[in-house]
């Protein structure tokens, strides 16, 4: 439940701290760090406009793609508490949730007919693919360190005995936070403010979207990040006590939301053609991991 | 009981057999039989499963000496499974075959070889002698290669079919080696003495043994290397055929290998890695090429060789549970893989139906040239798109449930085991999530370029047919089903496991029970899932239920013409892909170029080919082809050469003989000097 509220919160402001770092990087002062979140307030006040081509996997599609982050969202802990859906094996069905909202926004691209957002569809399609075995690998060397296999008995077993698992720690981390960046389509992947269709990802999917449709994705954006931030927080918190965790997760999500923000200001967006490469990377970081935690526990051969 | 709905069963065959040529009426009749055998087939099948096993003996003749009939739980599964399959498939076949009406000897034949193959299914389930298994094997494969070939006046139908013949014969031909192995050695054909030999064999002989079993029901199957036939048969037959085939038939080979490994005593330790490897080899590698495949038959063939990877990665992982004595990845293992059978036969005969109902509608199954289906048959779009939700394992539909038991086993493996059993686990897991992946890229594909966006060409208006959709529609509604209720399957799942444990002397194993159910609990939450979609959409739609709607052309970026033809096509929507895994695929392609001062057209042709294929069946062929066409000449059309080659045939069967016998007694002489 914590963690749920905690979610929420921070993702009414998420993407409004990475603005602002963006633009104080770039010497402007930036808008109030709540202006996102009211930029979705007013989508969500708006009426619609929908292509002729398109049918009701259209509108579907927005919905579900909540939906599924919102079932995703309880599952996350804090720290060794558990979300409100906790059960061996969760973190399967997290990642699996989340496929079927990508799934049904991939068709909704390809249900407006045109090549700008296939070519998105595409591309999304191709690179969400390539960044799962990361999670799934990481997930499972976690599930090998602590011997759980849910998301609060992973946490809660997770102990930092030696210097090595700190580092094991710090990867993790730097794994969680490509994943996010991958998976919500932003620098060094995709640009999502870039003028020209033929070069983004996620925003040339959702062209034809508008209005409350617009918000939701919009939202799912903020959300998702506040998510995953959460779970790296998961990483550090641990058993503590309440009063010190809460604030522990908020000071570890603003690193997170800075850490996004001046990746965003100082990376230049790779080359299409190299984007598989860069996310390939995160798998073999997660082998990496798996394998110290094998020396770790002494299992090696 | 038992034994009464058995001979019941293959007597019904017979029955047909006799009156099913003769009768003007075939039609009727064959819908009576088949019925009724598939309603008996399931009562013995149900009998079984709720209650006891069935075994009884025949005397048999002195060739076979005793036929010993075995109906425990795993036979019990698959007869329900297949059958399934078969219901739904001669439903929907009703209606397919209208086509065909004319045609009375051929459909006749076809009728008949359903049959056939229902009962020979049945009875290789049910028997447990190596002859008598073969035989009735060799009548399901020959039955359905009738089957395939119904569309026997196109030379590429009679191609594929005998493709299929040919490799399915190979596959008897392993199963009969091992086979004469077992009788050479114990002098039985009960399967039991399979158990006893294997014991007393040595660690790598064992090993062998199961190998060629292995290879034998892998070409049935569908395992890489030996799946080459699998992806001609499927777009040849008839969509109901190419239903009942993918959902039903390959699954014999699946109950094959489980069925041996019921029975084989040697390192599961060792067996688990080799089957784990090969799985995950074959279903990274059946996605990878169903991604490229323009045909969709060929694509839901591929698709076939993926899942059947995914169920043998749950075999291995229970082999491996047995292996270790870990009764969690046993029940996970096995109960994943036998759920994902169902679950491959509901879904895979679902897009195969609805693959046949677009064939009916547009007459072609290049999905380069369909488009905005769903418009037109939106009833059919929507069962489509069902089932390439469930099989791409998406919550909360059935492919998850049976992924998810998997995924499970695959993680308390890594967990539990040692050294070794990690890495190969570590390797299951990458390969597991690999083919989730490339599945999505698949049947998001698939969908949204046949079904989503506008129409390409100009095709004629269809209406849809009611009927056609009810066995779909049937199909769609046990897939949700399973996915929000796994836990109605969840005692005979328990119970057909544990058979795994009680052959080897385990009586129940501790924790199976517990393990199976446990995992069940995820059909609450896609439940909970559906529930918060509806609860959203209803939501919106009261919160926008006043503003303004408007509709307009898709955004072209200001461009306003006609841009059906500019939309995204499959080949395209895989480009990306296609660049980045070239090295492992075989892609033709041929290139028109401009040319000339005044060039007048261009173009590109792509043909998605199989590397396997070429490497294992195309070049030894050829060069087999080459080696023998030295002895072309020969065949001159010559009579009198042909007259001269009897006639020292038959001198040579003669004289033979006689030169051995006077070569023998030469030495003969030689050694008494």
């Amino acid at each position: 439940m914590v963690s749920l509220l905690l979610v929420f919160f921070v993702s009414l402001f998420f993407m409004g701290v990475v603005t602002r770092i963006r633009s104080l990087t770039s010497g402007r002062k930036g808008p109030s760090v709540m202006q996102p979140m009211w930029d979705i307030v007013r989508l969500w006040r708006k009426g619609s406009v929908y292509s002729t081509t398109t049918s009701f996997i259209f509108q579907l599609a927005p919905i579900t793609y909540i939906a599924s982050l919102l079932v995703a969202v309880l599952m996350v802990p804090h720290g060794s508490r558990a979300g409100l859906i906790s059960f061996e094996g969760d973190f399967i069905m997290f990642a699996y949730l989340l496929a079927f909202g990508k799934f049904m926004m991939i068709i909704a691209a390809l249900d407006t007919g045109s090549s700008f957002e296939g070519m998105g569809a595409s591309r999304e399609a191709l690179f969400s693919m390539l960044a799962e075995p990361a999670f799934f690998i990481l997930m499972g060397s976690f599930a090998l360190f602590t011997g759980n296999s849910s998301f609060q008995g992973i946490f809660n077993g997770l102990y930092y005995g030696s210097h090595f698992s700190y580092m094991l720690g710090g990867l993790a981390t730097f794994v969680l936070i490509i994943i996010a960046m991958v998976e919500n389509s932003r620098m060094p992947v995709d640009d999502p403010k870039t003028h020209l269709e033929l070069t983004m990802i996620h925003e040339v999917m959702i062209l034809d979207n508008s209005g409350f449709d617009l918000g939701l994705i919009m939202y799912a954006t903020h959300l998702k990040f506040a998510m995953y931030g959460s779970i790296i927080a998961s990483f550090f918190i641990g058993s503590l006590p309440l009063w010190l965790s809460i604030p522990l997760t908020l000071v570890i999500q603003m690193f997170f939301a800075i850490v996004v923000g001046i990746m965003e200001s100082f990376t230049a967006r790779f080359r299409m053609g190299h984007n598989p490469q860069f996310i390939f990377i995160l798998t073999s970081v997660a082998i990496l991991i798996f394998f110290g935690v094998l020396m770790l526990l002494g299992r090696f051969m | 009981m038992g034994k009464t709905l058995f001979e019941l069963i293959n007597l019904l065959a017979l029955v047909a057999i006799v009156l099913l040529p003769l009768v003007r009426k075939g039609k009727a009749l064959f819908v009576i039989i088949i019925f009724l055998q598939l309603f008996l087939g399931s009562l013995l099948a149900l009998g079984v499963i709720v209650g006891d096993s069935i075994e009884f003996f025949y005397r048999g003749t002195a060739v076979t000496s005793v036929v010993p009939i075995r109906i425990d739980g795993l036979s019990a599964w698959f007869i329900l499974v297949i059958g399934l399959t078969f219901f739904t498939g001669i439903w929907y076949g009703m209606h397919y075959l209208k086509r065909y009406t004319g045609e009375r000897a051929n459909l006749t034949l076809h009728y008949l070889s359903f049959v056939l193959v229902y009962t020979a299914l049945i009875d290789i389930c049910a028997v447990q002698n190596s002859f008598v298994f073969l035989v009735v094997w060799e009548i399901m494969a020959l039955g359905t290669f009738v089957m395939v070939i119904l569309d026997n006046h196109k030379s590429k139908t009679l191609k594929a079919g005998i493709n299929y013949l040919i490799q399915s014969h190979i596959g008897i031909l392993l199963l009969t080696l091992a086979f004469i192995w077992v009788k050479l050695e114990t002098g039985s054909y009960d399967f039991n003495a399979i158990t006893g030999f294997t014991s007393s064999l040595s660690a790598s002989a064992g090993l062998f043994l199961f190998t060629i079993l292995f290879m034998g029901f892998a070409i049935k199957a569908g395992f890489v290397p030996f799946h080459t036939w699998l992806p001609h048969a499927h777009p040849a037959a008839p969509a109901h055929v190419s239903g009942i085939m993918s959902g039903g038939i390959i699954k014999l080979g699946i109950y094959g290998i489980l069925r041996m490994l019921m029975l084989v005593r040697i390192d599961m330790v060792m067996v688990g890695q080799l089957l784990l490897v090969v799985s995950v080899i074959t279903g990274v590698y059946g996605v990878m090429l169903a991604i490229i495949q323009h045909d969709l038959k060929s694509l839901l063939a591929y698709h076939s060789i993926e899942n059947i990877g995914i169920i043998g990665i749950g075999i291995a992982i229970g082999c491996l549970g047995i292996g270790h004595e870990n009764p969690l990845l046993m029940a996970t293992g096995f109960a994943g893989a036998l759920l994902h059978t169902l679950n491959h036969s509901l879904f895979k005969s679902l897009l195969f139906y609805s693959a046949g109902n677009i064939y009916l509608a547009r007459h072609t199954m290049n999905i380069d040239s369909l488009g905005g289906l769903l418009k037109e048959m939106p009833r059919n779009g929507y069962l489509f798109l069902i089932g390439s939700l469930a099989i791409c394992g998406l919550p909360p539909f059935n492919g998850f449930v049976s992924e998810f038991l998997i995924y499970k086993g695959i993680i308390s493996g890594i967990i539990t085991s040692n050294s070794m059993s990690v890495l190969v686990i570590l390797f299951a897991l990458l390969g597991l999530v690999i083919i989730g992946g490339l599945a999505l890229i698949c049947f998001t594909k698939a969908f949204g370029i046949m079904f989503l966006g506008k129409p390409r060409g100009r095709p004629e208006p269809v209406t849809e047919d009611e009927g056609k959709s009810y066995p779909l529609i049937l199909t769609a509604l046990l897939i949700l089903l399973i996915g929000l209720f796994p836990l109605l399957l969840g005692p005979t799942l328990v119970k057909v496991t544990a058979l795994f444990g009680t052959a080897r002397g385990v009586a129940e194993p501790y924790g199976l029970r517990e393990a199976v159910n446990s995992s069940m609990i995820i059909g609450w939450y896609s439940l909970g899932f559906i529930l918060l979609t509806v609860v959203i959409f209803l939501l919106r739609r009261e919160l926008v239920a006043h503003r303004i709607v408007a509709t307009e052309e898709t955004w072209g970026c200001g461009y306003q013409g006609d841009n059906s033809r500019m939309s995204y096509t499959a080949s395209s929507f895989v480009r990306t892909y296609r660049k980045l895994f070239s090295p492992l695929l075989n892609i033709h392609s041929s290139r028109e170029g401009a040319s000339g001062l005044y060039p007048v057209s261009m173009g590109k042709e792509t043909y998605p080919g199989d590397k396997v294929e070429r490497w294992l069946i195309d070049k030894p062929l050829n060069l087999s082809k080459k080696l023998l066409e030295r002895f072309s000449f020969l065949q001159n059309g010559n009579i009198q050469a042909y007259i001269l080659y009897g006639l020292v045939f038959i001198t040579m069967v003669i004289l033979l003989p006689t030169i051995y016998a006077l070569a023998a007694s030469f030495i003969k002489i030689l050694n008494q000097l």
